[in-house]
Order: structure tokens, then C-alpha cells, then sequence
């Protein structure tokens, strides 16, 4: 029994068919890649985990309760967070501000009416967000505007922003899209050292096969909205049908 | 039903009205993504240029009125005549029967509103090249908060500036004298005499109308400019990557639009006489009209034009109210039969209300449309 | 000190000098010399501006810190003084029950209206906010008459009405627990004549104290949730948060803050018109907040001073004060001058100057008399050698 099931999952856009009876089982405190040329409905499917898109049939469990049918911040507090493709961030705030937002709402809930108290009192709130810039090694920004940060370190801050309320389940939608090489190799050392230092799983929709096999401990390969195969990464090396699925996109 | 047609028949001026100023909004918003609060004041400044041109044309009708600014009239004292007093009274004559005798001079200043029509169109697009020239252009890259703000200074502005110039009060002008009486179109219908009657200015008014949409349709369906520009408001993006010089267009696009409000509002200065804040009276319903339309949606904007225009008319029927009042048993001075006689007031509010909560993106509106 | 860090409890202490010395700030000129028309010391005019500002102050928490433009607001204004006048009408004159009671009902309006209209963003949200406003001017024009008085303003009627509370012989103004309103004392100091009335000190204490919670809110947790929703709605809901109560917080609150504005309109003047809930005063709070500086704490305080004084002085200005003025011009020129400025720009075409102040406002200082100043600041030190790094960021001012 994985921490997330997805169990017969479809969707369909008008006439187009963009899940057609999805299965998934993410195991408990493993990296699972979801990989598949485009179009293949990764993303759809992602969308269907985080509340944004409700599955025309099929029931998507995590941690033996079904997500379906509640809103992006219902599932966060179940303990999903989500990286987007580009860094979403706060950009007006203060990195320091951007930590301690996640961790109000890890200690407070959806909505507190916290109106009146100053945000200086929050001592625990601050070291707890300070703990976390720390061990991305972001520290020394933390007075600086969300905004004025490299592009890198606005995908490290992401990355403190989902890390620090302690999630099940980190998906990340194609982290290290449209990155440089050094930048793309950062960010995967990044992501393998939050692995060893934490119980966490990791569902990765990545195009990048680098990534995906440095990383990924079992993959599950997408096609036309239908998963072809599941398995170790060895084992997804030359299968016959991921061949004939990336026929020309990529090479494998 | 004679009574529901002649409500949805005198819906349709009002409604036309909508129409054109919603369109033009449509075309500014859907092409140049700015919402402009101006362009009610538009719609005002085009009924202002029918009172200038009829004050030109010496309005035979207005001759002595207070609100004569640029007025071409020749004023002799004529001895034949005399005031209370005994002194000889002054008789203004227009300048163009002067020259160009009594018949040509008269009949001038009767289709006075028809000619400003024409006089009108290089003055908006003039108007809305400046306007767009000169603020819009330097506002397209800041946030559609600073658009809505930086227009309604400029409706603020244009409102006042006529106010200076013509005073607060509505200016009457004259619609032709042969479209001044009513039509029977009743009869038309094999309804007996009578029954559902309506001026013929208003039906001018919107065969008028009809025609200026058709045109602006088909300006857009048919010529290069028209497919840049739909081009442009489907994505924006890609018609810049093609190589179109797209601001040309955008300039032009902004004194179309004008163009379109200002006929509308010059032809419907002999509807309801224009006064400085007509802009801001009517530029509220027609943002309510292109949100209910759809932001961005052409026929949206028309359609929600008339539909409301003809909402408005039937919510201001008595006689519907009344017998709801009664049915419901209730009595003259009860609030809730208050509030449903003056649902008139309020009634295009409240299907917008209804509207934008059942139909996020207005009737024919698309996805995505302002909506950060 | 009061919970608040160094440089806010200067602002506050700042804002709570303003509003207690504004007899004397703004009267700067003996009533005899030519610029006393510059003075806005009068009570009816202070009471205004510290009026206005508790408005902003309020229109500052919705639209400063969420960035929802509402276009609406004077509706609010309008519901408050309507209660607080039946407060008058039904029971007594204390404003201690009026001003609170004005408060709770707007606040009952806002969180209907405020939960409508927040299904929607952006300019949704705008349209949906003035449609509200226009069906509650509209229909207190017409046929909420029996309510709202309709076009005779609303005006309590000590004969007629039942003002069950109110003692025998007791006072027929507005009052605080038997302390007239309109009390006032004058103090003659060589020409200068200082004007102290105990409305408006009730209106700055309650400013000084509205002000004081508004820094509360903008240095709170609350607070900061809502800067972040501004920055960026989506991250909000996948960190977890639900935008939505945020949000009518919010709205509530700024509704509540117009309320007791309009609330306090009532308790120095005792009528209440529907004109007050027309959208160009909505419009006019929107312009306040951005000539003033949006987001910024003391901005709208500046904003409605600002206009409200414009206001007063510009539609003041007569024909023959321009004529003094432009005296040493050539005639024809002085003539042409007077012609232009007193048709266009001042006394009843006040609105026009308005209108493009606010324009070169959005154009040039999109921060607003905030931004402007702290330009003209930056320009002066940099002409001194300053070694101080500007790299140092702090949150809304």
C-alpha cells in the first residue's frame, strides 16, 4: 500500500482524452519519476494530486484518504506540497517572510485570525524559518526581497518554503526546467540531500532523463495519458515500449 | 405580448447606446488590454459635438438660449418689434440662412445632428489617436490598476473640461424635424392603431446603430486590418512575433473605437440632452455590459448591450410590479413591495451580480480573460 | 512601546502630533493677511480631513495590502451614517451608542457584500463592488425613501421621533454622554485666532486610535498573509491557506473602518444623504489612496488631507481674488489669465485640477506624496556623502 494510490483515474477536455485510466502506487519514502513525452497528461495528472483538476472518474488516495473534491489548501494541510516549473514565491515579501508564511500555516491551520499580534513576537516561527534558510544555505539572504533573487536561489527558496512544513509528499512538477546544466546538477544534489536528511517522499514529473536517473528509484512511464510501464530505473533502460513512446524525442 | 414587445422596443435605444459604448470597449480592452474608464466621456464628447453643431448650423429652435457657445447668428434689432418696454427687441437670424437664404439655412440647422455625424468622425479619431498618442501608449506595460486609474483622471478631466465650457446643466438639441413624431409599428403587426407606437428618432437610433456594429463586424471580418486585429486579440504574442508593426494598429484601433462612441453619442443627444457627467452615467452600465458580455468578447459586448437595455425597459414597466405586489399581498408602504416597484433602478446591477457568479467569464467570454 | 518597534511608534506618535496640533498647523496665517484663505484650520474642515483619513486608513488595509480594488467603499460611509442616525432617531444622541452601532451594521453589509463579491478577482471584483454601491445609492434615492429620507436628506425630528432613551429636556444635538459636540473654545493670540472644538477631538482620538490598530494589522501575521496574497494567490492555497476568510477579514475590517467614518460624519453634523454613496466618492477614496501612497501607512492619511484641502482652498478661489493676484500682469494677459483659471481650474471647475493632479500623480509618482517625498529625501542625501548601503529592504512603510 503506497502512501499515494491512483486508482483508475480519467479525464477528458472536451473530446480529448488526457488520462485515460491512470493507476499509480507512490511507496512511502521513495523518489517515483513520472516521465513521458509531451502531451503525454503528466501534468494533468499532477494537477489531479494538488485539487486543481478533479478526475471525471477513478479515486486518488493519499494516506488512505481520498483527495478528490477538496481544495488546493485542504490537500496541503494533508501534507502535500507542491515546487511549480517556475519558482512561485511570494516576490514582495522578504525571503525570511516567504519561509515563515508555510510555517504559520503548518501551525495555525487554513485561517487564523492572527490580527493584532506582531509578527516579531513569532520567536518559534522565526527560528523555525531561519533553521530551514540555514540548511539550504540561504541564510545570509534572508532581509532580501523574494524578488531580487537569482533564478537558482528563487528554486532553493520554493524548495525552503515546501520543506519546512515537514510534508508526506513533495511533488515537484519538472524542477529543473528550462535550468542551465550547473544549475539543473545544484538543484539534484539539492533534492538528494533533503532525501537523506529526511523521511520525505518525492513524486518528480521531469522531461530531463539526467535527472530522472540520478534520482528516480522506481519510474512510471506516461504515454497518451495511459501508463505504459512501471519499474526501476535499470529496468526502464531499453524497455522496447518507452522506446517506441520517445520515438525520436529524446534518447534514452 | 403587445406590452412585452413595446417594452423590448423601447429597450432597444438604450440598449443600442450599450451596445456601441461596450463594443468600443471591447475592441480597446481586446486588442490593447487596457481598460479604459474614459470612454464614456467619449460617448459624452461625441453628444457635445451635435450641441457645437448645431450651435454652428444656428439651431432655429434654440435661437436665444443661454447655452450658446460658438453660435453663428447674426443679431439685428428690429424696430417692428418691441419687449414690454417699448425698446425694439433684438432678432438673431442664422448666419446660413443669411447667406445662403431661408430654405438651404433652415434646412442646415434641422439635420444639424445627421451632419455632426459626419463632422464627428475625424474629430474622435483625432481625439482618440491623441488619447492613445499621448497617455494609453505609455500605460500598456503597467498594471490594469494604474490603466483603470490613469482613465478615470482623464474621464474626470474631459467631463469637467465641458462642464467649463457649456455649463452643468443638459443642453437640449434637436432631433429632424420630419423624424420628430412617433411611429405606429403596431400596425406593421396587424395590432390595431396605437398599440405599440415609438418615435421615429429612436428607430433611426437603431437601424443606426445596427449598421455601425455591421460595419465594425465586417471591418473585422474583411480587410487586413480587421484580421491583424482579431488576430491581436485572440494572442497578442504571436501577431508581435510576426513582424506587424502592431502599435500602427493599435493607434488606429483606439480612434475606431472612438469614432464608434462619438456617432453614438452624437445621434442619441436628441434622446436624452447631454450634460457633462452623461459619460460617467452611462460609462458604469456599459462596464457592467462588457463584464456581463465577457471581457473580450465582441458579440458578447453586443449582445449583453441590448439584453440589458431591454431589461432595463421591462424592470420599469408598472404594470407587472403592481400585480406582483398584489399578488404577494402586500401593501404600499411594505420595503419588499418598495424594493420590487424600484427594481428598475437596480435591475442591471443585479443580473450582473447573478451573471458574474454563475458565469464567471460573462455570456460569451474566454478563459484566462483578466483574471490575475 | 505598545507593541510596536521604534519607527512605528514614531509614526504614530507623529500622526497623533498632527492630529492634536492641527488647530494650529493649519492656521499658519493671521485672519487678517491676504493668505488667510490658506488657512484650514476650522473645525467643520479638521473634522474632514481626520474624517477621510479613517477611511483611508481602512481602504488602505483592503486595497494596500491585498491590492483588491474596490470601487464601492463610500457605500459604506453612506450604511454607517445611515445607522448611526437612527440611533439618534430611535434612541438618543450619545454617540457612544450611535458611532459603535454604525460600526457592527456596516460590518453586517460588508461580510454579504464582501463574501459576494470576493468569488471574483481582479476587475470582477472592482464591477462587483460598484454594482453594489450603485444599487445601495440608487435605492436609498428612491424607494428606501421611508429609510433614507431620499433626496431630503435623512435629519432626526426631536418632536416626532421616538428616541425611547433620551431623558427629559436632554440635548437634541449630538452628544457624548451629555458632553455637547459642538462645544468650542476660542483662543485670540495677536491676530491669530485658534479655533478648539470637542467634535473634532473626537474625531482625532479616534483617528490616533484607528491609526495605532492599522500599524497592528500591517505588522501582524494577518497582515503579512495578506501582503502575500497580493504577491502571489496561488502559492498561497498550495502552502495551505485559505485565501478566502483572509480576504473578507480584510474587507470586513475596511468596511468597518468607512462605518465608523460615516458614523462620525453623523455625530458632527446630524443629516445623512445618499449623495454620499454615489461612485465618484468611491472614486475620490481611490483617488485619496493613490495621491497619498498606496501600501504605505502614512500615505492615505496624507491623500485625504491632501484632497480635502484642495478641495476647500481651490473652490474657494473667487474672480476677484485672481484679479488681486495677477494684478501685476498686462491687462489683456490678466484678463485672459483670470478667464482661463477661473473657468477651468478653480471654484466650481475645482474637479477638473483634481482630475489631472491625480493623472500626473499615476503617471509620474505612481507611490504617491509617500514616494515623492522620499525622492526629494533621496535627492538631498545624496548630496552628502552617505555611506549607509541602500541595500537594506523594510517592509510597507
Amino acid at each position: 500500500m503506497g502512501i499515494l494510490e491512483v486508482k483508475g483515474v480519467n479525464k477528458r477536455f472536451g473530446g480529448l482524452q488526457a488520462l485515460g485510466d491512470v493507476n499509480l502506487s507512490v511507496e512511502e519514502n521513495t523518489v517515483h519519476a513520472i516521465i513521458g513525452p509531451n502531451g503525454a497528461g503528466k501534468s494533468t495528472l499532477l494537477n489531479c494530486f494538488v485539487g486543481k483538476l478533479i478526475p471525471d472518474s477513478g479515486s486518488v488516495m493519499f494516506d488512505g484518504q481520498s483527495v478528490l473534491g477538496r481544495k488546493p489548501y485542504e490537500i496541503n494541510q494533508m501534507g502535500i506540497s507542491r515546487v511549480f516549473q517556475t519558482p512561485e514565491i511570494f516576490t514582495d515579501l522578504t525571503v525570511l517572510e516567504n519561509v515563515m508564511i508555510p510555517c504559520f500555516a503548518k501551525r495555525d491551520g487554513a485561517f487564523r485570525m492572527h490580527a493584532i499580534e506582531h509578527v516579531g513576537s513569532e520567536a518559534a516561527i522565526r527560528e523555525q524559518a531561519e533553521q530551514m534558510l540555514d540548511d539550504v544555505s540561504m541564510l545570509d539572504k534572508r532581509h532580501m526581497d523574494a524578488s531580487s533573487l537569482s533564478r537558482g536561489d528563487k528554486r532553493r527558496l520554493e524548495m525552503a518554503m515546501c520543506l519546512v512544513q515537514d510534508p508526506k509528499l513533495l511533488l515537484l512538477d519538472e524542477p529543473t526546467a528550462g535550468m542551465a546544466r550547473a544549475d539543473t546538477n545544484n538543484t539534484i544534489d539539492l533534492l538528494k540531500e533533503i532525501k537523506d536528511k529526511r523521511d520525505i517522499t518525492m513524486a518528480i514529473i521531469e522531461h530531463d532523463m539526467h535527472v530522472v536517473f540520478s534520482m528516480a528509484e522506481r519510474i512510471t512511464v506516461l504515454a497518451q495519458g495511459t501508463p505504459l510501464v512501471e519499474d526501476t530505473p535499470d529496468n526502464i533502460k531499453g524497455h522496447p515500449k518507452v522506446r517506441e513512446a520517445y520515438l525520436g524525442e529524446a534518447q534514452v | 405580448m403587445e406590452e412585452i414587445l413595446q417594452q423590448v422596443i423601447n429597450g432597444l435605444d438604450r440598449g443600442s447606446a450599450y451596445a456601441l459604448i461596450a463594443l468600443g470597449l471591447t475592441l480597446i480592452f481586446g486588442t490593447l488590454g487596457v481598460v479604459n474608464f474614459a470612454h464614456g466621456a467619449l460617448f459624452m464628447i461625441g453628444a457635445f459635438v451635435a450641441v457645437l453643431v448645431s450651435d454652428l448650423l444656428g439651431d432655429i429652435r434654440e435661437l436665444g438660449s443661454a447655452d450658446d457657445f460658438f453660435k453663428l447668428v447674426q443679431v439685428v434689432e428690429d424696430p417692428t418689434q418691441t419687449d414690454f418696454l417699448g425698446r425694439p427687441l433684438s432678432v438673431e437670424t442664422s448666419y446660413w440662412v443669411v447667406w445662403f437664404g431661408e430654405n438651404f439655412g433652415n434646412w442646415l440647422s434641422d439635420w444639424s445632428v445627421p451632419i455632426a455625424v459626419l463632422i464627428s468622425i475625424p474629430i474622435m479619431i483625432f481625439i482618440g489617436w491623441a488619447m492613445e498618442r499621448g497617455l494609453i501608449r505609455h500605460f500598456y506595460h503597467r498594471p490594469h490598476a494604474d490603466q483603470i486609474l490613469v482613465t478615470f483622471g482623464l474621464a474626470i478631466v474631459l467631463g469637467d473640461l465641458i462642464r467649463a465650457m457649456y455649463g452643468a446643466n443638459p443642453i437640449q438639441t434637436a432631433m429632424p424635424e420630419s423624424l420628430s413624431g412617433p411611429v405606429d409599428l403596431g400596425v406593421f403587426l396587424g395590432y390595431d392603431v396605437g398599440t405599440i407606437t415609438y418615435s421615429s428618432w429612436r428607430i433611426v437610433y437603431f437601424f443606426f446603430s445596427m449598421t455601425i456594429i455591421a460595419g465594425v463586424f465586417a471591418f473585422l471580418q474583411f480587410t487586413t486590418f480587421g484580421m491583424v486585429v482579431r488576430a491581436g486579440m485572440a494572442d497578442r504574442e504571436t501577431v508581435g512575433l510576426l513582424g506587424i508593426n502592431i502599435n500602427k494598429y493599435f493607434t488606429l484601433m483606439f480612434g475606431l473605437a472612438a469614432a464608434v462612441a462619438g456617432v453614438a453619442g452624437v445621434m442619441f443627444a436628441p434622446i436624452q440632452a447631454p450634460s457633462y457627467n452623461l459619460g460617467m452615467e452611462y460609462l458604469v452600465p456599459c462596464f457592467v455590459v462588457v463584464v456581463v458580455g465577457g471581457m473580450g468578447s465582441l458579440p458578447g459586448a453586443v449582445l449583453a448591450g441590448f439584453l440589458l437595455g431591454i431589461v432595463q425597459s421591462f424592470a420599469s414597466l408598472p404594470t407587472w410590479k403592481t400585480s406582483l405586489v398584489e399578488r404577494l399581498g402586500l401593501d404600499d408602504g411594505n420595503l419588499i413591495a418598495n424594493l420590487i416597484i424600484g427594481v428598475d433602478q437596480i435591475a442591471i446591477y443585479l443580473i450582473a451580480i447573478i451573471i458574474l457568479l454563475t458565469r464567471p467569464r460573462g455570456l460569451l467570454g474566454r478563459k484566462g480573460v483578466m483574471e490575475d | 512601546m505598545l507593541g510596536l518597534n521604534k519607527k512605528d511608534f514614531s509614526l504614530l506618535l507623529f500622526v497623533a502630533f498632527l492630529a492634536i496640533a492641527a488647530p494650529f498647523l493649519l492656521n499658519p496665517f493671521p485672519a487678517s493677511s491676504s493668505l488667510s484663505f490658506l488657512n484650514a484650520g476650522y473645525p467643520a474642515l479638521m473634522q474632514l480631513f481626520a474624517i477621510f483619513a479613517i477611511v483611508l486608513i481602512g481602504f488602505n488595509i483592503l486595497f494596500g495590502l491585498t491590492g483588491y480594488l474596490s470601487f464601492g467603499h463610500a457605500a459604506f460611509i453612506g450604511i454607517g451614517s445611515y445607522t448611526a442616525m437612527w440611533m439618534y432617531k430611535l434612541l438618543n444622541f450619545n454617540v457612544i451608542i450611535a458611532i459603535p452601532m454604525a460600526m457592527l451594521v456596516t460590518g453586517i453589509f460588508a461580510l454579504l457584500i464582501g463574501w459576494i463579491s470576493l468569488r471574483r478577482t481582479g476587475i470582477y471584483f472592482s464591477i462587483l463592488t460598484l454594482a453594489f454601491a450603485e444599487m445601495a445609492y440608487r435605492l436609498s434615492y428612491s424607494v428606501l425613501t421611508p429609510i433614507t429620507g431620499g433626496e431630503t436628506n435623512l435629519s432626526p425630528d426631536p418632536v416626532n421621533d421616538p428616541m425611547v432613551l433620551k431623558s427629559e429636556g436632554g440635548l437634541t444635538v449630538p452628544h457624548l454622554f451629555g458632553f455637547d459636540l459642538n462645544a468650542k473654545t476660542t483662543w485670540e493670540v495677536g491676530s491669530w485666532s485658534f479655533t478648539f472644538e470637542a467634535g473634532y477631538y473626537l474625531c482625532a482620538l479616534i483617528l490616533i486610535i484607528s491609526f495605532y490598530i492599522a500599524i497592528r494589522i500591517f505588522r501582524s501575521p494577518f497582515g503579512m498573509m495578506l501582503r502575500a496574497i497580493k504577491s502571489n494567490n496561488q502559492r498561497m492555497s498550495y502552502t495551505g491557506l485559505n485565501t478566502k476568510p483572509y480576504m473578507l477579514a480584510a474587507f470586513v475590517i475596511s468596511g468597518v473602518y468607512a462605518g465608523l467614518a460615516g458614523g462620525l460624519l453623523v455625530a458632527m453634523d446630524a443629516q445623512a444623504g445618499a449623495e454620499r454613496m454615489f461612485w465618484t466618492e468611491s472614486g475620490t477614496i481611490v483617488i485619496m489612496a493613490i495621491l497619498g501612497g498606496v501600501g504605505t501607512l502614512l500615505g492615505p492619511i496624507l491623500g485625504a488631507g491632501a484632497i480635502k484641502y484642495m478641495e476647500k482652498i481651490l473652490s474657494s478661489i473667487s474672480e476677484s481674488q485672481l484679479h488681486t493676484w495677477l494684478g501685476i500682469l498686462p491687462d489683456w494677459l490678466e484678463d485672459a489669465m483670470v478667464y482661463i483659471l477661473a473657468n477651468f481650474f478653480v471654484g466650481h471647475a475645482w474637479h477638473l485640477t483634481l482630475g489631472l493632479v491625480f493623472m500626473l500623480v499615476v503617471i509620474f509618482v505612481p507611490g504617491g506624496l509617500v514616494e515623492l517625498g522620499q525622492r526629494i529625501g533621496n535627492r538631498f542625501r545624496r548630496k552628502k556623502p552617505d555611506t549607509a548601503p541602500s541595500g537594506e529592504t523594510t517592509p510597507a512603510e
